[in-house]
């Protein structure tokens, strides 16, 4: 077969919605394309640990304690199936990471944010995974097997998570005044940022219309935003609070909830680097990876060992 | 009663203080899989010492009043008390100040290293699983029910510690000194796990309580067999850090207290 024989088939699997697996053929840029947008997911659940890290310590009650540790766990585990399915795409653990800490791989700029009260932990879980379910269900059609299957386990349990960090905000609003203050000036804090999750406009967006072909993106990031607004406005009216934004009201012809202009600015500078936490977020992986280092090698040391007194043992019999 | 209230919390504060020093990894680990199975074992913790304020919760709230007061050093609780109220488990673990708290010394010693967590976590998971062993024979059903819970959890802590031990032991020459200094510092603290309290001899004696002076031989046994099989040696020297379990506490319990407690002391009296 020649490559055009190959490509034929590729594309016919994408038309087909035939899952592509790690031993198919597939095209460079694709899997570049799936390398580089897996990873960096893997690297925003990994990164994504540390805002909310932040409250484990201080959490209000032993309950919510509990239920806090073991969402950030539950992260951890998906920054692993996520690394896994990147692996499969011939890229190891070790190259992401470096890719991470010097700057080449970027994670979501959400989690550059600091986390100042404990309402945050409620408006994480409600806006960030919930921005971040709305982009992730339509990945668990995506083209790439692994990748699609990973996001299945995942989305289950990120709609976990959201559901959890409304019901922080719940009850806080049912609480005192001082609590629904908490709960605003939260909600102040993520509403925007929450928005700037789906990514740049269509019209800045040079991925989309390649990605879109190859299902590794299946609803533009405009279209995935105005979904979020429109669910999130109702849940937000429950809790008796107000979204940070005049503009926003419902637009019957449209069938939509208009919105106000995102600072794109501001977008950008956390983007290349220039957001609240970025440094403290690298810092904080790199000091732990480097600080791994000797614990790494010793484990690897022992099990050469291990190894070798093995064969020793069978050669001996 | 009161002294079985007391051994309760001194079960439940053991768990808090050491499920919180083992949360403090969370999102730092060396490696992926190792920041998940602490956060698993942390949470493992948490959960016994919710078992062990609850029950120390109910046990309070049915004592008389006159029992109830003063019991406890903490101007919240006696506050509580005063208006009749019942408390919880939460009020156990956060409106009680370092003077009530009966936590093993080695529980609050800071995480160090990656070797200072694991030598912490070997001495003191190997003593748990042999308590754990007898608290499910309490005469207290309660006690023997969260026993009996977390002897699974336990005894799956033990090993990973076990391994880990071994793992950095037998591994690098630099990781064989770690592990070796690192055990070296943590052995002190030892000696306070098996010596007995008036309110733990009282419990041993009704039967409800575990003799953890018995317990010391085999844990001695469990723990060179491993530190054999790392190439390491057992440490020598007194044993004298000693006290928490009398309320005499190191530096580092108040500043674990004041960030375990800082939103109900801020926001006082508020449903989270
Ligand atoms: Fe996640
Ligand atoms: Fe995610
Ligand atoms: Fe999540």
């Amino acid at each position: 077969m020649t490559v055009r024989d190959f490509q034929q088939a590729f594309d016919e699997k994408i038309d087909r919605e035939i899952a592509i697996e790690p031993r198919d053929w597939m095209p460079d840029n694709y899997r570049k394309t799936l390398i580089r947008q897996i990873s960096q997911h893997a690297h925003s659940e990994i990164v994504g640990m540390l805002p909310e890290g932040n409250w484990i310590t201080r959490a209000p009650s032993l309950r919510r304690k509990a239920v806090l540790l073991a969402k950030v766990q539950d992260e951890a585990g998906h920054g692993l199936y996520l690394y896994s399915a990147a692996e499969t795409l011939g890229i190891t653990r070790d190259e992401m990471y470096e890719q991470l800490h010097t700057g080449k791989a970027k994670y979501s700029s959400i989690f550059n944010y600091p986390t100042t009260s404990w309402a945050d932990m409620g408006a994480i879980g409600w806006l960030v995974d919930g921005a971040a379910i709305m982009n992730q269900v339509a990945l668990c059609r995506t083209s790439y097997g692994p990748y699609a299957r990973a996001m299945v386990r995942i989305c289950k349990e990120e709609s976990f998570h959201q559901r959890q960090g409304y019901e922080i905000l719940l009850q806080m609003s049912k609480g005192t005044e001082i609590q629904r203050k908490m709960v605003q000036d939260s909600i102040n804090r993520w509403w925007w940022p929450s928005l700037m999750m789906f990514g740049p406009s269509d019209d800045n967006s040079p991925n989309t219309e390649q990605s879109m072909r190859w299902r590794v993106k299946r609803f533009t990031n405009d279209e995935l935003r105005q979904r979020f607004v429109d669910v999130t406005v109702e849940q937000c009216n429950i809790l008796g609070m107000k979204l940070p934004d005049p503009d926003l009201k419902w637009n019957e012809e449209r069938g939509h909830y208009d919105f106000g202009e995102i600072n794109w600015e501001e977008f950008w500078n956390v983007v290349n680097g220039n957001g609240p936490c970025n440094k403290e977020r690298l810092e904080a992986r790199t000091k732990a990876w480097e600080n791994g280092q000797w614990v790494r090698d010793a484990a690897l040391a022992y099990s050469e060992k291990r190894k070798q007194r093995a064969k020793s043992d069978t050669k001996a019999a | 009663m009161k002294n079985r209230i007391l051994y309760t919390l001194q079960l439940a504060d053991n768990a808090l203080i050491y499920g919180h020093r083992l949360s403090e990894w969370c999102g730092h680990g060396p490696v992926l899989e190792q920041d998940i199975a602490l956060t698993n074992i942390s949470l493992d913790f948490l959960g016994q010492a919710r078992g062990f304020y609850q029950h120390a919760a109910n046990l309070f709230n049915a004592l008389p009043l006159a029992e109830k007061q003063g019991m406890f050093l903490s101007v919240a609780l006696e506050e509580k008390v005063k208006k009749g109220e019942n408390i919880d488990e939460d009020d156990l673990a956060y409106l009680r100040d370092g003077w009530d708290f009966r936590n093993l010394l080695i529980t609050e010693q800071p995480n160090g290293d990656w070797a200072t967590t694991v030598a912490r976590a070997f001495y003191f998971d190997t003593f748990n699983h042999l308590y754990y062993t007898q608290l499910q024979k309490s005469n207290d059903l309660q006690l023997a029910a969260v026993a009996e819970k977390s002897l699974k959890e336990v005894t799956y802590h033990k090993r990973w510690s076990s391994e880990w031990v071994i793992r950095l032991g037998d591994g690098t020459q630099e990781s064989h000194e770690k592990m070796q200094a690192a055990l070296n510092d943590l052995w002190p603290f030892t000696g306070e796990m098996f010596r007995m309290t008036d309110v733990e001899q009282e419990m041993a004696d009704g039967k409800t309580g575990v003799d953890a002076a018995a317990l010391h031989s085999q844990w001695k046994q469990d723990i060179v067999s491993i530190i054999d099989e790392a190439t390491l040696q057992l440490p020598e020297g007194t044993r004298l850090q000693d006290g928490g379990k009398d309320v005499r506490h190191s530096e580092h319990l108040g500043y674990i207290l004041a960030e375990l407690q800082f939103i109900q002391r801020a926001y006082p009296g508020m449903e989270w």
